[in-house]
């Protein structure tokens, strides 16, 4: 029997991309990520892997797009200024479709910010950030037990769908410490084989990783593949928690750390009396638009509220889902604060 | 009775090449496939990367398998690919001036200090081709281009680049040349050289580089002769040919 062992986010994380498959890490370091690279860096070769501290973030992702064109199962992680650089890099991973794990521990920004937790790396995650159109498969883990959960299945969602799967996480899942369960290590021989690889041609077949198509409808057509892809995550992916949401006439709604201090607001204010409820997005590429919806179509529900700690990125999704049917209001802290339970509170109450 | 003098390398597709009349990516081309041909690679163990810039489609003309990497992150792809594949599996890197020495040169300076056991082909035609002839990082003092209209000028651009000189100063550094394309001896010459290098990641003895002078006479302004008598007269004074690093009994 497993038993639950007390580790940080980082390093969790880490332990649990192994777990799941991960033989090569390509990484450079940068706060509030550094223990993924640092626990990579003694782990990966106890277990026939490889790590490479790269020379740069840039480095790091194509690094991750020549050891996925292998069909190795290859993972890089990083903090916000660190994930900018790797965007070129996303792209065309995403373009070639192929699979891999990236992770972003999101400090506080734009610019150089703080090494403390935000969550103003929203868009540049869900919407793109690289050129071109193209989406990832992106987690946003609330406690460390969910963070290995979830990257412990992302390398088989990425092999499965030909996607990168990207988690949102943030300073504080990094830095914190939690008891977790770690799961089995994954069998890698019983994996599918990557008949698509550049491993070697065959006797008949070349295998080319490319992303430039300079005839119109081909590349049309390679696009429309890709979105293909994403409406199938949309179909079978889109994951969100929804909790005392039945009755609750206002409707908080937050990802990640924000949840747990949401969570802790809604069950005061119930204990006040209140009808409040939470809704938690886990998936937000693909956004769970559907579950949203049908929430605001409640009778007895009078608004949401979205709280984000950014001036209001993800809040954008929650109204495109309510489409004018309730009102949406806002709550966000930035620069590296974090507001509390009883922030929330005031603001539900309407006293802030 | 007819003898077959010459003929295509069968590391080579049918596809037609896209170069321009006198362009070296062709003569550049030919010479990695007669030497991964003749030095008995199989095919089913190579893997080759393609650059942006005028060599792009590298993939279509390889008869393997391969990647087409980010503008200059070609050095960064073939380590994560090569550390996957491990040294049963050749990789070639192939890479243009603007690739190599602008955009990807931390790329390349770090796969050679780490020692990656690739070998790296620089094709330094002194200008970006592919974008119609601006100034690249090698481009000569003086040299017209788009971007230097009235020549190179050391006030404004500053100097050219010697990459092969530069990488050689790193101990990861197992192998660097550099070759010409001018005349029919120094292809032999080039050839030679790019088969060392081959050899070196065959022997497991990590990083090698040949860097070699290339005519452009489209972007130059100059007919394909013309290009060659310039690459003599005028760019080897600058480049000189020759090995720059040699560790392989080091390695
Ligand atoms: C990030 C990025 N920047 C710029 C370009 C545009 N671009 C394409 S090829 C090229 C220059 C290629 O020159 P060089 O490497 O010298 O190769 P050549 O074409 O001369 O063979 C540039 C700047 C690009 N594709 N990607």
């Amino acid at each position: 029997m497993s038993k639950k062992k007390l580790m940080k986010g980082n390093e969790a994380i880490a332990e649990a991309a192994i777990r799941g498959g991960c033989r090569y890490f390509f990484g450079y370091p940068i706060t509030p990520q550094n223990e993924i690279p640092e626990y990579m860096s003694a782990r990966l070769p106890e277990v026939g892997g490889c790590f490479i501290q790269s020379e740069s973030e840039v480095s790091a992702i194509n690094m991750v797009y020549g050891a996925a064109s292998a069909g190795a199962r290859a993972m890089t992680s990083s903090s916000s200024p660190g994930i900018s650089l790797k965007q070129e890099g996303i792209s065309y991973i995403a373009t070639a479709e192929l699979p891999c794990v990236v992770i972003n521990m999101v400090r506080g920004g734009p610019g150089l910010g703080t090494i403390f937790c935000a969550q103003g790396d929203y868009f540049q995650a869900t919407k793109g950030g690289g050129h071109g159109d193209y989406h990832m498969l992106v987690y946003t883990p609330s406690t460390i037990q969910e963070a290995v959960d979830l990257v412990y299945e992302a390398f088989d969602k990425a092999d499965q769908y030909r996607v990168i799967t990207y988690i949102l996480g943030d300073a504080t899942i990094g830095q914190m410490m939690e008891p977790v369960l770690l799961p089995e290590f994954k069998d890698l021989d019983k994996l599918p084989k990557k008949e698509w690889a550049t491993t070697g041609r065959t006797d008949t077949e070349r295998h080319i990783v490319n992303t430039l198509e300079m005839n119109p409808d081909k590349l049309e057509g390679m696009i429309k593949h890709m979105y293909h892809t994403y409406d199938e995550l949309k179909k079978n992916e889109t994951r969100y928690e929804e909790y005392l949401c039945d009755d609750a006439e206002i409707i908080l709604c937050a990802y990640g750390t924000v949840s747990r201090i949401a969570r802790t607001a809604v069950n005061k204010l119930r204990a006040e009396g209140m009808k409040v409820g939470l809704f938690r997005p886990i998936t937000v590429y693909p956004f769970p638009e559907e579950a949203i919806g049908k929430l605001s179509e409640h009778n007895c529900l009078k608004k949401f509220l979205v709280t984000e700690l950014s001036e209001g990125q993800m809040i954008e999704d929650v109204k495109l889902a309510v489409n004018g049917r309730k009102p949406v209001e806002f709550f966000g802290r930035n620069g590296g604060n974090v507001m509390t339970s009883e922030d929330l509170m005031s603001v539900v109450k309407g006293e802030k | 009775m007819e003898k077959v003098v010459f003929q295509k390398s069968n590391m080579l597709t049918d596809a037609p090449l896209h170069f321009c009349p006198g362009c070296s990516h062709g003569i550049a081309n030919r010479l990695i496939a007669e030497c991964m041909e003749e030095l008995n690679i199989d095919k089913k163990n190579i893997v080759g990367i393609a650059p942006v810039g005028c060599a792009v489609f590298n993939y279509n003309y390889f008869d393997v398998d391969m990647i087409e990497a980010a503008h200059g992150r070609a050095p960064a792809v073939a380590t994560g690919l090569k550390r996957v594949l491990g040294n049963d599996k050749f990789v070639f890197v192939y890479q243009g001036d603007g690739d190599l020495a602008s955009i990807g040169a931390a790329e390349i300076i770090h796969a050679a200090a780490r020692c990656e056991n690739i070998s790296v082909v620089f094709i330094n035609n002194g200008i970006y081709g592919m974008t119609g002839g601006q100034m690249a990082p090698t481009s000569l003092l003086g040299q017209k281009s788009t971007t230097s209209q009235k020549g190179r000028d050391i006030g404004r651009n500053g100097y050219p680049v010697k990459m092969s000189e530069m990488l050689a100063q790193l101990d990861g550094a197992t192998y660097i040349e550099r070759v010409s394309t001018h005349d029919a001896a120094n292809v032999r010459k080039a050839k030679q050289a790019i088969k060392t290098a081959f050899k070196c990641q065959l022997e497991n003895k990590g990083f090698s580089m040949i860097e070699v002078l290339s005519a452009c006479p489209t972007n130059w302004g100059l007919t394909p002769v013309k290009a060659m008598e310039h690459i003599k007269n005028d760019v080897i004074p600058y480049y000189p040919l020759g090995v720059f690093a040699d560790r392989r009994n080091e390695k």
